[in-house]
């Protein structure tokens, strides 16, 4: 079976000589359909580093990526913007909401970005805000709303074109314990299916219990551990 | 409202209408800048339309006059035997002379009034004004004279049929009113007599041909008019030539040309900086959306098409803005004040159009660039 993403070998740094950091250092990186996989690990670590290389985002300086078996760092830049539109829904840790938008045409930005009609694109992203539990706050600016509505918002955003990958950036970052937990609860029980990987980086251990794997990183370097090993820390 | 434009294009088009503050700004500093700009060239316009006046208003295809002549106002007069040489030029319809002059009236409440007189070929009367009231024939009545209802018609008390004043010891009385299509720049009110009549009243020197007023045959004789009268030693000029010498002579000679283009260009400058900096700040601001934007999957000429929009829409807006400012103060100037020069033309409108269009430029050129340069990565890096 086809993995949804694959890394091998990737070497990331920045810099030259003396001033040279090697951020992530020789990782093999695997997810697989029906699965959310953690990333974690203290903050310097490479695991948003690592995020960026294995989403099409930051080009690797060595290594492979392959997600569905199609290596994208062989891809052109605007057939890479084009797989990332199609194939990956990213929440990043700051939401990064546009203020001077409604919600809904927060959540409707993929679909718009696909040349989608706009009055078409904004009834997909109200049926996405109704998923969330947000339907009633479409029409709002998003500076109106929560910091878990928001990132609620960002959600329906991340899935409103349907991707197969999701990429959460430390999805608890900004919000209390409890807001936290059912957000990432919501994402398990409502967007993980057997079509879709869930990557998420973190450092929240409150929300460990939720994964079906976790992948330590330190000094560059991934760790496979089980989730219980973690727990017990 | 659904708005017929590219979904991204909209994104774009709402977060600089929605943020009212910079969008504000931005509409200000091109509109103000466009007004400068308009206002600053029209006035040169209007300065150099005014110049070329008796050229207008007497309409004829080919002035004759001395090669030193640098405006209509400066007459070097011509002796008699250059308008029977004239005359006698193969192409010519017909030539006439041209009294061109100034002198100072004595009005009827007993103050002075400088005024300048035109004083037309007796046969012909050819550069005749329209008259208004009163009857171009009554101009051969004694003493007659015609006033022109310009903007300085009021400088001779508003004068009417039978009005009289003094010219140099002989009583001049209005005859007829008329208008004309331009008005004089320099601020004096316009008679209107027989060039016979001109000579009788006004002190001349030894020739007394202002210019000679040519018609040729056809088009194609303005050629060879023009070198046999070049050939006499003094020059022959199209309409539109003499107006074009008189301009230059005002935009090089002057220093009216200098000191407008140099306020023109703080115009300029100033636009730019207000619309350039406030604009840049705008994508600075944002910058973090258009990298998400570039994260998510947008391409690289989605987001330089984004910037190009917003800055082409604002100075587009602001465009007509300052145009709309600029008619408005001048028409209100021109309501109150009589004397103002400024004209709109096309050429000012063009012009001020490039000076936008540059400033557009210049602000989406770093705009894009740093757009560009924005790395989805440092989203991600927070």
């Amino acid at each position: 079976m086809t993995a949804a993403i694959e890394a091998t070998g990737i070497n990331k740094w920045f810099g030259e000589g003396e001033a040279r950091t090697h951020a992530v250092k020789d990782v093999d990186f695997k997810a697989s359909f029906g699965e959310m996989v953690y990333v974690v690990g203290p903050s310097g670590s490479g695991k948003t580093t690592m995020l960026s290389m294995i989403s099409g985002i930051l080009r690797p300086n060595s290594g492979a990526v392959r997600i569905e078996g199609t290596d994208i760092w062989s891809l052109g830049t605007d057939a890479l913007a084009e797989f990332r539109l199609h194939k990956i829904g990213f929440v990043f840790q700051d939401f990064h909401l546009f203020p001077r938008l409604t919600t809904a045409e927060n959540v409707a930005i993929p679909l718009i970005l696909q040349k989608r009609d706009w009055a078409e694109a904004l009834a997909e992203a109200e049926k996405d805000l109704e998923v969330v539990g947000l339907k009633n706050r479409a029409h709002l600016p998003p500076v109106k709303l929560s910091g878990g509505e928001q990132q609620r918002v960002a959600i329906a955003r991340a899935i409103t074109s349907r991707p197969e990958i999701m990429i959460f950036d430390e999805p608890t970052a900004s919000l209390d314990g409890d807001t936290g937990r059912n957000i990432v609860q919501f994402v398990r029980e409502h967007l993980l299916s057997d079509k879709r990987c869930i990557v998420i980086v973190t450092h929240d251990s409150r929300i460990y219990e939720f994964a079906d794997r976790i992948l330590k990183m330190e000094d560059g370097k991934v760790t496979g551990v089980e989730r219980s090993e973690l727990d017990a820390q | 409202m659904s708005l017929p434009m590219p979904g991204i294009l909209r994104i774009a088009y709402k977060l600089l209408v929605n943020d009212r503050a910079k969008f504000a700004a931005l509409l200000v500093g091109i509109s103000f800048a466009v007004f400068l700009m308009i206002e600053m060239t029209s006035l040169f316009a209007g300065v150099l339309h005014r110049s070329s006046a008796t050229v207008i208003n007497i309409g004829s295809s080919i002035w004759v006059m001395d090669p030193a002549v640098q405006t209509v106002a400066n007459t070097i007069p011509l002796p008699n035997y250059v308008l029977d040489e004239v005359r006698s030029l193969p192409g010519v319809k017909y030539a006439v002379p041209l009294y061109s002059g100034s002198a100072l009236l004595k009005l009827r409440d007993g103050t002075y009034q400088a005024a300048t007189i035109v004083g037309l070929d007796d046969t012909s009367l050819v550069g005749s004004p329209q008259m208004v009231s009163g009857n171009i024939q009554d101009i051969f009545g004694e003493n007659a004279f015609i006033a022109i209802d310009d903007s300085e018609f009021y400088k001779l008390e508003s004068p009417h049929i039978g009005t009289e004043f003094e010219l140099n010891d002989h009583r001049g009385k209005i005859v007829g009113i008329a208008r004309v299509a331009s008005s004089a720049l320099f601020g004096t009110p316009t008679l209107y007599t027989t060039y016979y009549r001109a000579l009788q009243y006004i002190p001349n020197t030894r020739f007394t041909i202002s210019y000679i007023l040519v018609e040729p045959k056809t088009a194609a004789d303005i050629a060879s008019i023009k070198q046999r009268v070049a050939a006499d030693g003094y020059l022959a000029l199209t309409k539109d030539e003499f107006m074009s010498k008189i301009s230059k002579f005002y935009m090089y000679q002057t220093g009216i040309g200098t000191n407008l283009l140099l306020m023109t260009l703080i115009s300029f400058i100033v636009g730019l900086s207000i619309s350039g900096q406030t604009f840049y700040t705008f994508i600075l601001e944002n910058i973090d959306r258009f990298g998400a934007l570039k994260a998510i999957g947008a391409k690289s000429h989605e987001l330089v098409s984004m910037i190009l929009f917003l800055a082409t829409f604002v100075a587009l807006i602001g465009y007509g803005f300052g145009v709309g400012l600029c008619a408005l103060l001048i028409w209100l100037a021109r309501a109150r004040l009589p004397d103002y020069a400024a004209m709109i033309t096309f050429p000012n409108l063009g012009l001020a159009f490039a000076m936008v269009l540059i400033i557009a430029a210049s602000s989406s050129y770093f705009g894009v660039r740093k757009v560009l340069r924005i790395e989805p990565f440092d989203i991600f890096r927070g």
